[in-house]
């Protein structure tokens, strides 16, 4: 076993998976000799060849567009969208068509297609660099929308993706891209779609999260000594994994949900919803969410003040357990 | 039956070629002054470019696209602009909002990743960068529709890269100008490069400059590190939009001589013989052979030009990092005319919380 980053994870996992079906293709911007801009597809084109990963022209809604096409067609696509803010262009053709393909044709034409897209702040990047649009493609009834948080499940979750019979947007947390290492089997190994991950388990509140957030919790958890804390990371966030949710809610009494995306109808919306329809009667406290706020991310200089920090998750923790009754 | 319908051509223009030497026939009318002044923004703004790659490098700046190469592309364009026209421009265009008149010291703000540094002083009407690629053209297109039914004599210019004709957005402005006859130019620097993607494999077109030919009006290609040709393409396309003739499209054919960003290494996908070959094209270097021989170009006045330009930049960091941050509140403020109630809640917790 070799111990391997995010961004050389998903690599492994394009790897094996072009290696043993030929119908897996890849497609985007500065993907082939680049290897991408974050070199997630680094040694692939020298490895299938430039008809197997395919440097597009700088067109996202071409590039998913034709992967649809293409998926149609019996292959596999992979499309590579060069960072969150530019899959807004391929929204159009992720929303009323791919999503839609199964349905509009009774189940006669599907779209198995998997697009890649970096997501989420706290790299100090440009406008446009740092959203969390995960909202958007979860609402679109169609799509499925996973978000690993570590390497091991990046390479399990990117499998299950490419092999899933239908569209599934693969988010990539690029905050955590080299932050982590892990040991990462060469074995094919799959993480299903649709389970979350009890990834510290504890009796008093119940944290959820997904992406890099999944790591700033974890550390935010360390510094409370007397909450015992149960950290859930969704890794799929459509289809969700409901029962490992009502299960530690049942257990907890107390939820605290950690997201990046403004707070306005973002996923923190519908995990609420849930356990208030499923669980209720549960909860000791009203739950607590720590989120971005309604506006646009700050520019490096002020987006820390926006983000998710240790002592905002801190604060919830002890809120809803103080709030308990 | 069968027979041509239509037929084509695409019109090159160069005007000062690498030695130095002019076609004085096409030479547009320019008083040494003016010319004086055109090499003085080109230095201006390279030394800028220049000590933004430095300031990055130190991790005084954040990412940054250099404009090296590309100075001709955009000051000789930029210095025929009215106050009341609208440049609608992408991201690496710090020649333009220099010779608009932005401080220097704002740009720096701008990439040191200050959302003030884009706030344009009154009467600079640039809009502040613009990052998706290819999407922004339809806001030219539709400030030039906006000065047609207003019977103004504005124009909307804009500002993109070669990568920037694959979005469909693009063809979108292109089709608009072109069906409402928008007082808008299309100016793109064709730097041959979107990343790593050369211009080859950005299109099957043998120019940019004929896709204008499918939207119903005139494209011409330009040497775009040649001064003159890109001031007279400019000069001759403002008029046409001022007189009520239509869109025009310019490709500015160029060369991009840095990595992308400070985030790429352009050694990965392209050859350091093929950027060499490029540098004897430089278009300050060009206009200097052109001064040098028409006698208007002195060593001092060189030094002199190089000297307050690295003043002005100096100075210009100097107030840029001087500039205390933004309070923490102020990120609320421009998500709408007034804040919203959540809104209003949510700035007054983080307020109390950055006490
Ligand atoms: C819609 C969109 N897709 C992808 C990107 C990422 N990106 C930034 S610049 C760039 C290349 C732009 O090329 P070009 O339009 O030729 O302009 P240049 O960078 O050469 O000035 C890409 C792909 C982006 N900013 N916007």
């Amino acid at each position: 076993m070799t111990r391997l980053n995010l961004v050389e994870a998903i690599n492994l996992a394009l790897k094996q998976e072009m290696k043993k079906d030929k119908s897996v293709v890849l497609i985007g911007e500065d993907i082939g000799e680049d290897g991408g801009v974050f070199r997630v597809t680094d040694g692939l084109a020298k490895l299938y060849g430039n008809e197997r990963v395919m440097d597009s022209p700088l067109a996202e809604s071409g590039i998913v567009g034709t992967s649809i096409g293409m998926a149609i067609a019996g292959l596999k696509p992979v499309a590579e969208m060069q960072f969150e803010g530019f899959i807004m262009p391929a929204l159009d053709q992720l929303i009323n068509h791919a999503s839609r393909i199964r349905n509009r044709s009774r189940g006669r034409f599907t779209c198995p297609l998997v697009v890649r897209c970096p997501t989420g702040g706290g790299i100090k990047a440009l406008e446009h660099h740092s959203d969390s649009p995960e909202t958007y493609l979860i609402h679109t009834p169609g799509l499925k929308v996973v978000m690993p948080s570590t390497p091991y499940d990046a390479k399990g979750l990117l499998i299950s993706s490419i092999r899933d019979p239908d569209p599934v947007i693969f988010f990539e947390p690029k905050k955590v891209y080299r932050a982590i290492k892990q040991e990462v089997p060469e074995e094919e190994y799959l993480i299903p779609i649709g389970k979350a991950k009890i990834v510290k388990e504890g009796s008093d509140v119940t944290l959820i999260t997904w992406g890099s957030l999944v790591k700033t919790s974890l550390e935010a958890v360390q510094h409370i000594s007397d909450i015992n804390v149960e950290v859930i990371d969704l890794r799929s966030l459509s289809p969700l994994d409901t029962s490992t949710i009502l299960n530690s809610v049942k257990k907890t009494g107390k939820v605290v949900i950690v997201q990046e995306a403004p707070k306005t109808l973002g996923f923190s919306s519908e995990i609420i919803a849930i356990i208030n329809e499923k669980a209720l009667y549960s909860l000791e406290a009203p739950i607590e969410r720590v989120t971005g706020y309604d506006v646009v991310i700050p520019l490096p200089k002020n987006e820390d003040l926006y983000l998710p920090s240790q002592e905002k998750i801190i604060k919830a923790v002890e809120k809803v357990t103080k709030n308990a009754i | 039956m069968e027979k041509v319908i239509e037929k084509f051509s695409v019109k090159y223009l160069q005007i000062l070629n690498e030695n130095g030497s002019c076609d004085d026939n096409l030479k547009p009318s320019l008083t040494n002054k003016e010319i004086k002044k055109m090499y003085e923004l080109m230095i201006l703004t390279r030394a800028f470019d220049e000590k933004a790659l430095k300031l990055q490098r130190q991790g005084r700046l954040g990412t940054f696209a250099s404009i090296k190469g590309q100075e001709a592309c955009q000051i000789p364009s930029a210095i025929q602009f009215l106050k009341e026209d609208l440049v609608v421009p992408a991201f690496r265009e710090h020649g333009l909002y220099i010779t608009l008149g932005l401080p220097i010291e704002m740009l720096f703000q701008s990439w040191s990743g200050d959302e003030r540094g884009m706030k344009m002083p009154d009467k600079v009407n640039i809009l502040p960068i613009s990052i998706p690629v290819g999407s922004h053209p339809l806001h030219a297109v539709g400030a030039a529709m906006a000065f047609k039914l207003q019977k103004k004599k504005s124009v909307a210019i804009t500002f993109f890269g070669d990568g920037a004709t694959s979005e469909g957005d693009f063809h979108e402005a292109m089709n608009f100008a072109g069906v409402y006859k928008a007082p808008v130019v299309f100016f793109c620097q064709n730097n041959q490069f979107a990343i790593s993607t050369p211009i080859k494999e950005q299109t099957a077109s043998s120019t940019l400059a004929q896709k204008a030919i499918a939207y119903g009006f005139e494209g011409i290609q330009v040497d775009g590190n040649d001064v003159f040709a890109v001031y007279k393409a400019t000069k001759d396309a403002l008029q046409k939009a001022r007189n009520g003739k239509g869109p025009t499209f310019i490709e500015c054919f160029t060369y991009r001589m840095a990595d992308h960003t400070t985030s790429d290494d352009a050694s990965k996908y392209r050859k350091d013989s093929e950027v060499k070959k490029w540098e004897i094209k430089d278009p300050i270097l060009r206009l200097k052979k052109y001064m040098i021989k028409k006698n208007i170009f002195s060593e001092q006045f060189e030094l002199e030009t190089k000297r307050n330009a690295e003043q002005k930049v100096e100075e210009a960091v100097k107030k840029a990092e001087a500039i205390p941050k933004e309070k923490a509140e102020e990120m609320f403020n421009y998500t709408y005319e007034k804040l919203t109630p959540e809104l209003k809640e949510q700035k007054e917790n983080v307020r109390n919380e950055n006490k």
